[in-house]
């Protein structure tokens, strides 16, 4: 689309390309950071390659005043320093937009496009001339195309400097050297462009309320605040920061202050396999225990589901899903574990799952998962998508109620096994399809023997059909009344569950399709189109989302994979005809933008002008 | 042998230990496995171990994988929190049983095709992480429930009963536990009470990874001429290197051994093994000496056993962890989660 000069304050998307491991993440993190504390509404998607050095890097950053922070792919600035994808970078710079490149080399004519402003900095070779050593010379360039950014933007130059000051207050060096590439950059850009530019940025007071974290983050401490004292891992993209930031937060808020010892235990376990076995073990003794891995660790850990789920063990799973199917694409995002997590290991299983759509929920959902899986005594998935798990969101504040307690679930004390004749594990006791538990070591009344094979109600052996199924099938009603635990699905559109007050259309997605659903749908409503929309949270399903697809002549699903796994559960696991299900599907890798919802409904409906397809 | 119930009178001059119950109490389910099988006198020796070290049953968590070896947890103390898990995975689920609650007893029960095959990784890295366990390994070169498939302890000649003979080269799971940097390593024959009992009680006082790799011959499928894992071979080819006494805490000790050939090793809890050297120049402790005097031994065909190895005091898996002295399930909520106030703190940092 042409470069429409009129939005370009506060509404624009620019993408640094780099080379990793050269630094640029954090003047990348650096840029985002200003941004956010200059009150403006903004992401940053971390396009970033599985490799340590060497390879291109992308850091993509919209910045929207209206608060529409879904990736958009409409680059109206592009930051080249990376020669090796300079032809690729430049092609995605929209007409009548810019490119700001390090010009110490002259640029290949055959690169240059007529449409576009080219802005030449020497950043090489201002760093060669200000800094001495190899790697600092490197390093700086990146916050010297900040610098150039700070001019060319109008980035408040006070943010940045106190910005600095905080990070490298103990530095004093770095802190000079930060200083002096900034002010390069700055100086360069103001003496040979007419800055700011026409796309450029004005304080707001929009974030002040909010934080910047990563989902992964934000799980890695709920599950510190949901009381998980055993964690078991091994290490896997994108997941790993979540254990890393569960190591981070319990060395600063569970070191015991008399004896200076750890109120948990982490385990790096020799393969996912271990980990499943680890938070099982850790569980069956009363521990909340969990661990974080992405999708092919899931496919390792599914016997060890199975098991927990047959043997109704209380466990937490976080999968932050990257791009499938095998080793797939590491680093990229994707929601391709819906129906794994759904319905992982062999046999006739169903599960638990959450599915946050931004850090502030993997926050909450994290503390959700343990109390469900006590509670109904069944693995919990808690379901990330890599871009959820590994980027930075602005986020309401997180919020803790200290009036609160774990639920434990139906766990019987040693005085409540002293007053019972006789404990049996898995008897319904009261008709909720949730048999009353016990811990190891607590009682002699309480010992029994937990397997994963055939088992009857009093918790023996059997092989006996009608006492194999008597126990199966209570463990399925128990599964699927969670669906009223689980968190509530979203629902936007004023009567939308009501067959009689709900518009034609429904919309349906989840986890991280959510941010571009709901600007899409503004788009709509701006072109009179009114649709209704509903978010899954949880599974299993529950009448809320039954009474959705009901109200609705066709409804789209919106999602992040080539199968259609979420239309396929939901026809699987509702009464919704299969006809009503439109699916609208995005799996190449990259966050969901509008244009990727617009252009898939623009194949079923009328809804947009000529030449507005949907473009990705 | 379980067409029959187990009786439930008592003989009225069983002895009885000093919680007052008798080895019936320390006893479990009836045995399914086949008459004769060595796993059952495995059993016995536990459940003789259990009872004359005092143990509270409900204190003890019993583990297995799957097999003919993991059903045996079953077989003794009824009133023990039991776990039948997946085939080759019990070390993971004891590793972080023991990370929840160190203060129970564990012990794992495990068999060739289980640790040696489809449980190697999970065997090593638990011998690593050196869980605070006894492991036992119920060991018959055989697979019994899938009926008489080579196992990967299978010496090399060995013959199945169908007549196909093994040529892959054997796991020896002591050399392993040794190589891995075992601390407690040792191996006996289930035929021999004598020998094993006082291992097990050692094991079940040894800090640490306790590893006792038991010939346990399958009567069934590998009892025959040509197996090497048979009753008649490895009486006939065991190889005592070592014998053991154990001696409670706080108890005289009486055996007599010729000066110069006894080493009393203290254990974590007070007690004291007593390792009376049958080989000469053999050093429990030394285990690079350990491995090549074993090497030697098995070169010729025999069986070395005894508790093989000790190293006392080692750092176990919560050791590494440096986690607090009470078990992490006994720490109440309040001192786990740090508040609203502390999740400010945190936040500012995000901004």
């Amino acid at each position: 689309m042409a470069y429409d000069s009129s939005y370009g304050v506060n509404d624009f998307a620019f993408k640094v390309a780099t080379v990793n491991g050269t630094g640029s993440a954090s003047a990348n993190g650096l840029l985002l950071q200003a941004l956010f504390r200059m009150g403006i509404p903004v992401s940053g998607k971390n396009v970033f390659p599985s490799n340590i050095q060497g390879l291109p890097t992308w850091y993509e950053i919209r910045v929207n005043g209206d608060g529409y922070t879904a990736r958009s792919p409409d680059f109206q600035l592009v930051v080249a320093m990376n020669p090796q994808s300079y032809a690729r970078d430049i092609a995605e710079v929209v007409s009548g937009g810019w490119v700001l490149y390090d010009d110490t080399r002259p640029l290949d004519p055959k690169l240059k496009r007529d449409d576009v402003t080219f802005l030449g900095v020497p950043l090489a070779g201002m760093c060669v001339e200000h800094f001495e050593k190899p790697r600092t010379r490197i390093l700086m360039k990146n916050i010297t195309y900040v610098g150039a950014l700070v001019a060319l933007l109008d980035i408040d130059r006070d943010v940045v400097k106190q910005m600095l000051e905080e990070k490298f207050s103990a530095k004093q060096h770095l802190m000079d050297a930060n200083f002096k590439a900034i002010d390069l950059g700055y100086r360069y850009a103001k003496e040979h462009f007419d800055c700011p530019l026409p796309l450029r940025l004005e304080t707001m007071d929009e974030t002040k309320d909010c934080v910047m974290v990563t989902g992964n983050v934000a799980a890695g401490l709920g599950c510190v605040y949901a009381g998980a004292t055993v964690g078991a891992w091994y290490p896997i993209t994108p997941s790993t920061s979540l254990m890393d930031a569960f190591t981070e937060f319990c060395q600063r808020f569970r070191v015991d202050p008399e004896t200076g010892k750890n109120n948990y235990c982490i385990i790096q376990a020799e393969d996912e396999l271990a980990a499943a076995g680890m938070v099982i073990g850790a569980s069956w003794m009363g521990a909340r225990s969990f661990t974080p891995t992405s999708g092919p660790g899931i496919s390792l850990m599914s016997e060890f589901i199975g098991l927990a789920y047959y043997a109704e063990i209380p466990s937490v799973f976080f999968d932050v899903q990257r791009t499938g199917p095998s080793t797939g694409m590491p680093t990229r995002t994707q929601q391709g574990d819906l129906m794994l997590c759904a319905y992982a290991s062999h046999g006739d299983t169903k599960h638990i799952v959450l599915f946050p759509a931004n850090p502030k929920e993997c926050f909450d959902f994290a503390v959700a998962a343990f109390d469900l899986a006590e509670r109904f005594q069944t693995p919990v998935f808690v379901v990330l998508d890599l871009d959820i798990g590994m980027n930075d969101w602005m986020i309401p504040r997180l919020e803790w109620d200290d009036a609160y307690r774990p639920d434990r679930g139906k766990v019987l004390s040693a005085d409540d096994l002293e007053k019972v004749e006789k404990f049996y594990r898995y008897l319904d006791v009261d008709g909720d399809h949730i048999p009353y538990r016990t811990l190891p070591g607590v009682h002699p009344k309480g010992a029994y023997f937990t397997r994963g094979s055939g088992h009857d109600k009093f918790g023996r052996y059997t092989e006996g059909s009608a006492e194999y199924i008597e126990v199966v099938d209570r463990i399925l009603k128990k599964v699927e009344s969670a669906g009223d635990h689980v968190p509530q699905p979203e629902v936007y559109g004023e009567g939308a569950t009501d067959p009689d007050g709900a518009a034609s259309y429904g919309l349906v997605s989840i986890g991280g399709c959510h941010w571009a659903v709901l600007e899409a749908r503004d788009e709509l409503a701006k072109r009179g189109i009114e649709v209704d929309y509903l978010r899954i949270r949880g599974f299993p399903f529950n009448r809320t989302v039954e009474d959705f697809l009901g109200a609705h002549d066709q409804v789209f699903v919106i999602e992040q994979n080539r199968d259609e796994q979420l239309r396929k559960l939901l026809l699987m696991e509702t009464d919704c005809p299969k006809e009503k299900l439109v699916s609208i599907t995005y799996y190449g890798g990259q966050p969901l933008s509008k244009g990727h919802v617009l252009g898939g409904l623009a194949e079923h409906i009328e809804i947009l002008p000529a030449g507005m397809g949907g473009r990705s | 042998m379980s067409y029959i119930t187990k009786p439930v009178a008592r003989h009225p001059a069983m002895r009885v230990n000093k919680l007052g119950l008798t080895p019936r109490d320390y006893e479990g389910a009836m045995s399914t496995l086949c008459a004769g099988c060595g796993h059952d006198s495995v059993t016995a020796a536990l459940i003789q171990a259990f009872f004359e070290l005092d143990v509270e049953p409900h204190r003890v968590a019993k583990l297995s994988g799957i097999g003919c070896s993991s059903k045996t947890p079953t077989y003794f103390i009824s009133e023990a929190h039991g776990f039948n898990s997946v085939h080759g995975r019990m070390p993971s689920i004891a590793a972080g049983a023991n990370a929840a609650n160190k203060d129970l007893l564990y012990v794992g029960i495990s068999g060739d095709g289980d640790s040696l095959s489809i449980g190697l990784g999970q065997f090593c890295h638990a011998v690593r992480r050196n869980v605070n366990m006894l492991y036992v390994l119920e060991n018959n070169g055989v697979y019994g429930l899938t009926k008489g498939q080579f196992s990967a302890s299978a010496d090399i000649g060995t013959k199945s009963k169908k007549g196909e003979v093994n040529q892959q080269g054997p796991i020896d799971a002591v050399n392993v536990a040794l190589t891995m940097g075992a601390t407690f390593v040792a191996r006996s024959f289930s035929g021999d009470k004598a020998q094993l009992i006082p291992i097990l009680k050692a094991g079940l006082r040894h800090k640490g990874f306790a590893f006792i790799d038991v010939i346990s011959p399958c009567v069934t499928f590998n009892d025959h001429v040509g197996s090497t894992k048979s009753y008649a071979h490895t009486r006939f080819h065991v190889h005592e290197v070592v014998e053991t006494d154990f001696v409670p805490i706080r108890t005289q000790i009486e055996a007599e051994y010729a000066e110069g050939s006894v080493r009393s090793v203290k254990m974590h809890d007070g007690s004291t093994l007593q390792l009376r050297k049958v080989a000469e120049d053999y050093d429990p402790t030394d285990r690079a000496a350990v491995i090549d005097y074993l090497g030697k031994v098995v070169r010729r065909g025999e069986v070395p056993t005894g508790l093989l190895y000790l190293a006392e005091a080692g750092a176990d898996m919560h050791d590494f962890s440096d986690t607090v002295d009470r078990p992490l399930v006994d720490i109440e909520y309040e001192a786990l989660c740090p508040g609203s106030a502390a999740l400010d703190e945190v936040q500012k940092e995000w901004w």
